[in-house]
């Protein structure tokens, strides 16, 4: 027994060979951040050619490089890690289990992500450049015209696929026999529900997209044509094909946000959460509903009016649980006795933006209205308030919120309050008038614009150089809390904070919960 | 913890389960469904195969107008086109028309037409009996050819459809079959 009970290994072997779930979460953060620094550079580069109409800096070949890089390493290295980094740090606490079930499984799935980020990112200095076709890679773009690079591309996205499919089966097997004693389904903390029922939907959709992804290398190198039309194939195929992976894609980046949000909002307003079970159920009716809705982003594709009107309306549906959802957290907020510390800021920011975000989502999806509004700005606009504005400020909330359990030190509550206002600042300096851009009729993914456009851009690259600049405050605050910040000593370290996390030592020993717990909640 | 360990494996094989049969669902289900779907409901103006004429009665009251389109897909070199622009038919009459193709280039090459009917719920009614885009269409470098098409209009057509477009784009597949010819080796 007692050879159980050592610390962690010494130096690299540590990280290399870790099973620990919170040293593999630890890794998984900062790997996602990493990403987000890389990812978001990519968007500075974008920004910056957007100042002014015209071409400055960049070539049009290379412009195209970015949008797609950027939207491929922040929707599966950064967003997607984090999350998947903050359940492995979170879930074995939350339900008094002392590793996740597959601890082995668990430090591959990390370390396979890595070499696949390598591989595409390699892409960008091979000949013919990197992919260019946009992060949803539309065959005939992606394979008919595609760069040669597109087979790393194809091998980076089986590998960081694998890697999701182990990460969430991980979850689930967690979940489902290693919660203590006591915890009952209906008793489980609101981030462990979503990440259940995300495991679920990554388990259901990754295999979709690598399905999509093969048919496209078989159509480069095999000689097939599930997507060229001369051989019989359709191109509009993959979409749907892409699409039945990409809506549910969307839920898996949101679904841990709503959890996320669903634990500060409760321990700063000093109430439980209101609608529990309701909050449950609308989360599973979002996974559900996810399925049947994918085609409402190929409104102008060419369906039939039939398919138009079912996929409008099953979107629309989309609108009640989540509203459900909205409602609840505001409910939640209703006569409690509010404190605004930074991971509360950023969660009430994440309910305005992310409901701004969610209507602008209606708007879309109107097929006959989507016709204005498709592959303009309005939806670059619309998709940035519901995953930067949803997912990250979310992740930014988690982190914070947990930071002082995880390192025993508190970040710096002024600097923290800092970076929240300069972020929701920046954030609808570059978003908001790119609502205007795009109804006024600019597309998305171009290099150039016309000039009438010319001050909403600038004010989008001013605000996105803002919001950029922001993050660097985070990672210093979060290094120096982690290096110098005030210990504290308190299990509990927010007043009204509730969970089992909060009853382990702060900061949380190597192991925690050898010996389950007995839930009472 | 034995227990809890035949458990884990026991949730684990499951999942995995579902990861396979997800694969296996975009291949076997996903594609086929599509294809079928399409073909059944005339989504995308895709035309079905070839139609095997019955002795249905001519509509001699009723005049559709058939338009057709031909274009080439990306750099496809060939010169080709429909003989007529267009023509007026009577419902559940046999119709024929040729379109004209010439190979310009040096080399012999393979070309194969992708048919497609505007509007697209008229695709069901649009029925050929004999069409070039039933095969692919070798031709050697400067000759040309005749590619004969035989269609009849459903007398079902919906009555508010008074002219069907009918559209081909032609693909040079002459890499695209050499690429089988070496696979298949």
């Amino acid at each position: 027994m007692g050879d159980h009970h050592h610390g962690p290994a010494k130096g690299l072997k540590r990280w290399l060979f870790a099973t620990n779930h919170k040293d593999i979460g630890t890794m998984y953060l900062w790997f996602s951040f990493a990403m987000f620094i890389l990812g978001g550079s990519f968007a500075m580069i974008i920004r910056a050619e957007l100042f002014q109409p015209g071409m400055q800096l960049v070539d049009p070949a290379f412009f195209n490089q970015m949008t797609t890089m950027h939207g491929l390493v922040m929707v599966f290295g950064a967003i997607m890690p984090a999350f998947v980094g903050l359940a492995n740090w979170m879930i074995p606490m939350m339900i008094g289990a002392p590793d996740m079930a597959l601890p082995r499984m668990n430090n591959w799935s990390f370390w396979i992500l890595p070499p696949a980020f390598l591989l595409l990112a390699s892409t960008l200095f091979m000949e013919g450049g990197g992919p260019a076709f946009g992060w949803t890679f539309y065959a005939p773009l992606s394979t008919t015209y595609a760069p040669p690079s597109v087979t790393f591309f194809i091998f980076g996205v089986h590998i960081l696929g694998l890697s999701s499919i182990m990460g969430s089966i991980n979850i689930v097997a967690t979940v489902w026999n290693l919660r203590a004693p006591g915890m009952t389904w209906m008793k489980m903390p609101l981030f462990v529900w979503t990440w259940f029922i995300t495991a679920y939907l990554l388990i259901a959709v990754m295999p979709v997209l690598a399905g999509a992804v093969t048919m496209m290398l078989m159509d480069i190198h095999f000689g097939t044509s599930f997507f060229s039309a001369a051989g019989g194939g359709d191109p509009v195929l993959f979409q749907h094909v892409f699409w039945f992976f990409g809506h549910p894609e969307v839920y898996i980046i949101i679904l841990p946000a709503f959890g996320v949000v669903s634990q500060i909002i409760p321990a700063f307003s000093r109430k439980p959460l209101f609608g529990y079970d309701s909050m449950v159920y609308a989360t599973a009716s979002i996974a559900f509903l996810s399925f049947i809705v994918w085609a409402h982003h190929m409104y102008t594709v060419g369906m039939p009016i039939a398919g138009e009107l079912f996929f409008m309306y099953a979107t629309m549906l989309i609108a009640v649980p989540t509203g459900v959802k909205v409602f609840n957290w505001i409910t939640t907020m209703w006569r409690g006795a509010m404190t605004f510390e930074t991971p509360m800021l950023f969660c009430i920011g994440f309910v305005v933006l992310f409901t701004i975000g969610g209507f602008t989502g209606l708007m879309l999806s109107i097929a006959p209205n989507d016709f204005q509004y498709h592959d303009s700005y309005f939806v670059v606009a619309h998709f940035h308030y519901v995953m930067v504005a949803g997912a990250v400020f979310s992740m930014t909330a988690a982190v914070y919120y947990w930071l002082p359990k995880w390192c025993g030190r508190m970040y710096n509550e002024t600097m923290g309050k800092a970076h929240f206002w300069i972020s929701f600042i920046g954030f609808n300096i570059t978003f908001f008038p790119q609502h205007f851009v795009g109804l006024a009729g600019m597309p998305r993914r171009i290099p150039d614009y016309a000039l009438q456009f010319t001050d909403f851009n600038m004010m989008s690259s001013i605000g996105a150089f803002i919001y950029g600049g922001s993050q660097i405050l985070f990672l210093y605050n979060v290094i120096a809390t982690i290096v110098a910040g005030k210990p504290v000593s308190d299990d509990k370290v927010w007043e009204g904070a509730e969970g089992l996390e909060w009853t382990v030592p702060t900061p949380a020993p190597f192991h925690t919960f050898s010996v389950p717990p007995q839930f009472k909640g | 913890m034995a227990g809890n360990d035949t458990a884990i494996y026991i949730t684990v094989a499951k999942s995995a389960t579902v990861v396979v049969a997800m694969f296996a669902f975009v291949f076997v289900v996903m594609v086929p469904l599509y294809d079928v779907l399409c073909e059944a409901l005339g989504i995308n103006g895709k035309t079905g195969g070839r139609y095997e004429a019955a002795t249905i009665a001519v509509d001699e009251s009723r005049k559709i107008k058939i338009q057709f389109i031909a274009s080439n897909n990306d750099d496809m070199p060939w010169e080709f086109g429909p003989s007529v622009v267009s023509m007026e038919v009577h419902p559940g009459a046999v119709n024929s028309t040729v379109f004209l193709a010439r190979n310009p280039m040096t080399d012999s090459m393979i070309a194969q037409a992708i048919p497609s009917v505007s509007p697209s719920r008229a695709a069901e009614y649009f029925h050929k009996t004999e069409c070039f885009c039933f095969e692919q269409q070798p031709l050697d470098g400067g000759k040309t050819a005749e590619m004969p098409l035989q269609f009849i209009v459903d007398q079902d057509l919906p009555k508010d459809i008074g002219t069907i477009t009918l559209s081909y784009t032609i693909f040079d597949v002459t890499d695209m079959l050499k690429k089988d010819a070496v696979a298949s080796r």
